[in-house]
């Protein structure tokens, strides 16, 4: 990743509570131990946190509850002031900022989606759409038709003078995302926005979120409890456990080669084929001459699955740049539906 | 059997560690200890000081004494007279606030009573005549209508009509605009407090005794300086009221705000809210619901307090209760105690409807163009200014005509003799009974206490149940009593709420629980019980002094009433509380009903019971201060006479020491409670 393309980036990054936590941090040369922070009652809810984060990426945050995933999307958004590190919002150290400064970066740059959506539940949803324009003073006519624009996008249209508690939770959500977007943030932080939510419904609304992206195209920090949720929206995962980053990788790298056993755990009973390229799979080398067709590396298992089980001979693969780089049979397909161990 | 009941003896006897601490915290061995000592002392400290001849056993040395009273009305007299801050004087201070009050409620007066009037006495020229009932009515009516229905509407339509026909109007339109005036000043107040508490952690610190203070403190009490400090009249009524009022306001106020989700908070950072912004358009709206609950509390309490401070010089029904009761007019009480109900039953319900008004009606208000929005504040405007020019022509509709009252009193008078008369003995019997078996002995029990064993024994209770913390918190509070000379007295006090407390919870908790039993049950005792709560104190007095005279048993009776309610509430808030799935339990493991209450119920809703105890005493600790009006003999009647007499130390030293008891009985049970509640799993 080149300097430019990342938008946010945070080094060495600590979110300590206890008494002091500062000095504590300090006189372990700031890098306590776990049994430091145990020995000293002291929680270390993020600990040495590393990211970038490149424009127009979805990353995703996966963790447990108590993973420390909702303190470090506050550390990066600064809900919460972090105890050390350094925090860089478009080239800029945001830590040193002041309030006024702040104020100014969060109504203009970046927007957020919350676990239970957090509406002002004494407006409408016109009113709540706008609140983020309203705030910074614009005028009414300017910040409705605004709001008006991003009710349409999320598809609520006609709802625009229900209050909050008229809705379902679907729908409320629509109103958070569309409350987010009203101010066209450049960083959209999302706390596990589809988490209060049924599975139906939530799978629509992972659906239309992609969408969103699609025309859209924001740099999205997503927050999620839900390792399915995760596989399916991200383009790089970061894992965390105990107020650790353990891994950063796209899905496909988790699955193949988990940090450790941490990892590997939560990637056992996640389905390969939907993770999964041809890439992992193929056989390199020369293309195979009984053909049946050409794919790219690229392309998920899930999709094409269907295709290379019915021919008879294998499939030659074109990366990226259109070369010819290998092939891959009906039988690597199966071993991976059916879960056989596969790659090595 | 046998071996059930010794095993743990045996046990004990040969266990490894036993030495005489483990044997004070036996609870058997401590309280039985405790009762049986202060019960041997309380009846032989006579004898004792007797033997000894050493008075000081049972009566505190008067040289003992420091002069609290003297200092504190030396103080006072410094402060009207001599004090100033920034080159103005105190006097002055008070002056500018009561004008400040005076002005709004003159309107209001003005507006509701008297017309309003352009220049002073016999040159007043009536501008305005008052408003005509017929247009006051009809507002209520329609702000009925505008905040939840038909059936709310003609409910409070009806209690304005009922003041009007049967002559309390006048009266009622008096004390009404006193909580006109005092509600947006206390509620206000009360916000602004609470926002700065919520803000300011230094604020909210200072603020947390004096809050604690204020709720303990007998109304009475601070009567005394206000009267001192402003004067017999309206402006000391409503200084005394929106003081009342505010606490549980400002309480409220930082609950609610405390109480707004955290996502809520971040919303509003995360979209650069000022922190202006933040409170007012975030938090502050978001905690609404909750704030207007507190509003609903602040009318109500400020209607019960207009009603009090007849005796520091508002006019009203309060004062017409007052008067009545002091002439013994049976008929003028009752008739003018009624219409408080009827007013305060208004008021509560409309306030209470308010609060909880659905999303629905508000989104179906909010609708439609200027007209449509504001029909209702335009149809009022109508119909004020159609019967100003009807009241012109047919003066029935300026002011309900005064040969279509209907009065009560004498219906109520009879009824009362009748009664008497009729039911004399039964009554009187009733009366008798309870006293010498019942309240006699407890009140021989506790005056009986010789202070310094007192002083001993409630210091080991508070070391025992909360630790060294809380006992030496309780010794300072009862030495502090004891110093000042007021320990008998206090001893009465304490025996009144006592026995008090004991009746209302016999009577409560078996209400509460059987509330908690279904649907039907719940409703009605919930109806009674919300009804208790609503009238304002005064009002309990009226029907006791009819029927039992004046006396402890009289004043019993009244606390009971008034401080019933608690003890319901929390009894069956208890009941409805306990996880279904312990009761299934209970049930798949064969209990009866009554294994079922005695086994599972019971033991778990005694936490809940312990803070309805706390509140049911809180409760009754402020009535008894009222009950001073019927003749009791404690420390209620001792801020009663400071009052009458103006006396700002006496009236200021024996509040506290009401005050004192109060924080004594609250931190104990609170502390016992939460004990009880780490047993058995409930809290950290």
């Amino acid at each position: 990743m080149t300097q430019s393309s990342i938008l946010l980036e945070c080094r060495d990054l600590w979110k300590i509570y206890g008494h002091a936590p500062e000095t504590f941090l300090k006189a372990h040369g700031g890098a306590p131990r776990a049994e430091d922070l145990r020995a000293a009652q002291m929680i270390g809810a993020v600990q040495a946190a590393n990211v970038q984060i490149a424009r127009g990426e979805i990353f995703v945050i996966m963790g447990l509850s108590g993973s420390g995933k909702s303190t470090l999307v506050r550390c990066l958004s600064r809900l919460i002031q972090p105890t050390a590190g350094e925090l860089i919002f478009d080239g800029e150290e945001i830590l040193g900022k002041t309030d006024k400064q702040l104020i100014e970066i969060r109504r203009k740059r970046m927007g957020m989606v919350f676990q239970h959506f957090a509406l002002l539940p004494h407006l409408t949803v016109l009113q709540n759409a706008a609140f983020p324009l309203e705030v910074q003073g614009m005028d009414r006519a300017t910040r409705e038709a605004r709001a008006r624009e991003v009710i349409e996008l999320v598809g609520l249209k006609g709802r625009e003078n229900y209050y909050p508690a008229q809705l379902s939770g679907g729908q409320q959500q629509r109103v958070g995302i569309a409350r987010s977007l009203a101010v066209e943030p450049d960083l959209w932080f999302l706390d596990e926005p589809f988490s209060a939510l049924d599975p139906l419904i939530r799978r629509e609304m992972q659906d239309e979120f992609l969408r969103l992206q699609g025309m859209l195209k924001k740099t999205i920090v997503f927050i999620t409890h839900d390792f399915d949720e995760a596989i399916r929206l991200a383009d790089r995962i970061a894992v965390m456990h105990d107020g650790r980053i353990v891994q950063i990788a796209t899905p496909e790298e988790l699955v193949l080669n988990p940090a450790d056993d941490y990892v590997a755990e939560f990637t056992r009973y996640i389905p390969r084929a939907k993770v999964l390229t041809l890439g992992a799979i193929m056989r390199p080398g020369a293309a195979a001459e009984d053909a049946a067709g050409e794919l790219s590396v690229r392309d998920r298992i899930e999709t094409v699955a269907d295709r290379i089980e019915r021919a008879d001979g294998p499939f030659n693969l074109r990366d990226d740049a259109g070369a010819l780089i290998g092939h891959v049979r009906r039988q690597e397909v199966i071993d991976v539906l059916v879960g056989r161990s596969i790659g090595a | 059997m046998m071996q059930a009941d010794t095993d743990p003896q045996a046990l004990k006897q040969t266990g490894p560690r036993r030495s005489v601490g483990d044997l004070l915290r036996s609870g058997w061995v401590f309280w039985g200890g405790l009762f049986v000592v202060t019960w041997a002392l309380s009846t032989y400290a006579f004898d004792i000081y007797k033997l000894l001849d050493a008075r000081w056993i049972v009566r505190f040395p008067a040289a003992w004494q420091p002069d609290f009273e003297g200092a504190i009305s030396g103080f006072m007299d410094w402060l009207l007279e001599d004090a100033s801050l920034f080159g103005i004087q105190f006097r002055e201070m008070t002056r500018a606030v009561a004008a400040m009050i005076e002005a709004p409620y003159d309107v209001v007066i003005g507006v509701l009573v008297e017309g309003l009037v352009i220049g002073q006495g016999r040159d007043a020229v009536q501008l305005l005549p008052p408003l005509s009932w017929v247009a006051v009515v009809v507002s209520v009516v329609a702000l009925g209508h505008y905040t939840k229905s038909w059936a709310l509407a003609t409910l409070t339509g009806a209690c304005f009509i009922y003041l009007a026909i049967f002559g309390q109007w006048e009266s009622a339109m008096v004390t009404l605009s006193s909580v006109l005036i005092a509600v947006p000043l206390a509620a206000g107040g009360g916000l602004l407090l609470g926002i700065g508490a919520y803000r300011v952690r230094w604020i909210d610190l200072a603020m947390r005794p004096i809050l604690d203070l204020m709720q303990t403190v007998p109304v009475f009490a601070y009567l005394v300086p206000i009267l001192f400090m402003f004067g017999f009249g309206p402006v000391s009524a409503l200084v005394a009221t929106v003081i009342y009022a505010m606490p549980p306001m400002i309480r409220v106020t930082i609950v609610a705000l405390r109480g707004v989700p955290e996502e809520l908070a971040e919303l509003g950072r995360m979209v650069g809210c000022t922190p202006r912004q933040q409170m007012w358009k975030v938090l502050v709206p978001s905690a609404k619901p909750t704030i207007m609950v507190g509003v609903n509390q602040v009318i109500m309490l400020s209607l019960n307090m207009v009603i009090i401070a007849s005796m520091i010089g508002a006019g009203g029904l309060g004062y017409d209760v007052l008067t009545a009761l002091r002439r013994l007019d049976i008929g003028g009480g009752i008739e003018a105690g009624i219409a408080i109900v009827v007013l305060a039953i208004a008021l509560d319900r409309l306030s209470q409807e308010y609060a909880t008004r659905t999303v629905t009606r508000i989104a179906a208000q909010s609708q439609g163009g200027f007209l449509r929005r504001h029909r209702w504040s335009l149809s009022i405007l109508a119909v004020i200014a159609l019967t100003y020019l009807g009241g012109i022509i047919w003066p029935w509709i300026q002011s309900y005509p005064a040969s279509a009252e209907i009065s009560t009193s004498a219906f109520w008078t009879r009824a009362m003799e009748y009664i008497n008369v009729t039911y004399f003995d039964t009554l009187d019997a009733i009366k008798t009974v309870i006293l010498q078996w019942f309240m006699l002995p407890v009140r021989k029990f506790f005056t009986g206490i010789p202070w310094a064993w007192g002083l001993i024994a409630v210091t080991l209770i508070g070391l025992r149940v909360g630790g060294w913390r809380l006992g030496l918190l309780v010794f300072c509070l009862a030495g502090l009593i004891i110093l000042a000379g007021l320990w008998t007295p206090a001893m009465m006090t304490v025996y009144l709420c006592g026995v008090s407390v004991a009746i209302a919870s016999t009577i409560g908790i078996p209400l509460g629980i059987f509330a908690a039993g279904n649907p039907t049950s719940n409703r009605v005792v919930g109806a009674f019980i919300d009804t208790l709560q609503t009238l304002p104190s005064f009002v309990y007095l009226i029907p006791v002094v009819m029927l039992f005279r004046v006396g402890d048993f009289s004043a019993m009776i009244a606390i009971v009433a008034y401080a019933l309610a608690p003890a319901v509430r929390y009894a069956a808030h208890g009941i409805r509380n306990i996880d279904p799935q312990i009761v299934e339990a209970g049930i798949v493991s064969g209990c009866t009903q009554g294994q079922l209450m005695r086994r599972i119920k019971l033991p778990m809703i005694v936490p809940e019971l312990l803070l309805g105890l706390n509140q049911t005493i809180m409760l009754a600790l402020s009535m008894l201060v009222i009950t001073a009006l019927v003749g009791t003999r404690d420390l209620g009647q001792d801020v009663y006479i400071a009052l009458t007499k103006a006396d700002t130390g006496q009236g200021i030293v024996v509040g506290l020491a009401v005050a004192f008891i109060a924080i004594i009985a609250d931190r104990i049970l609170a502390a016992s409670a939460h004990r009880m509640r780490r047993r058995l799993g409930m809290e950290q």
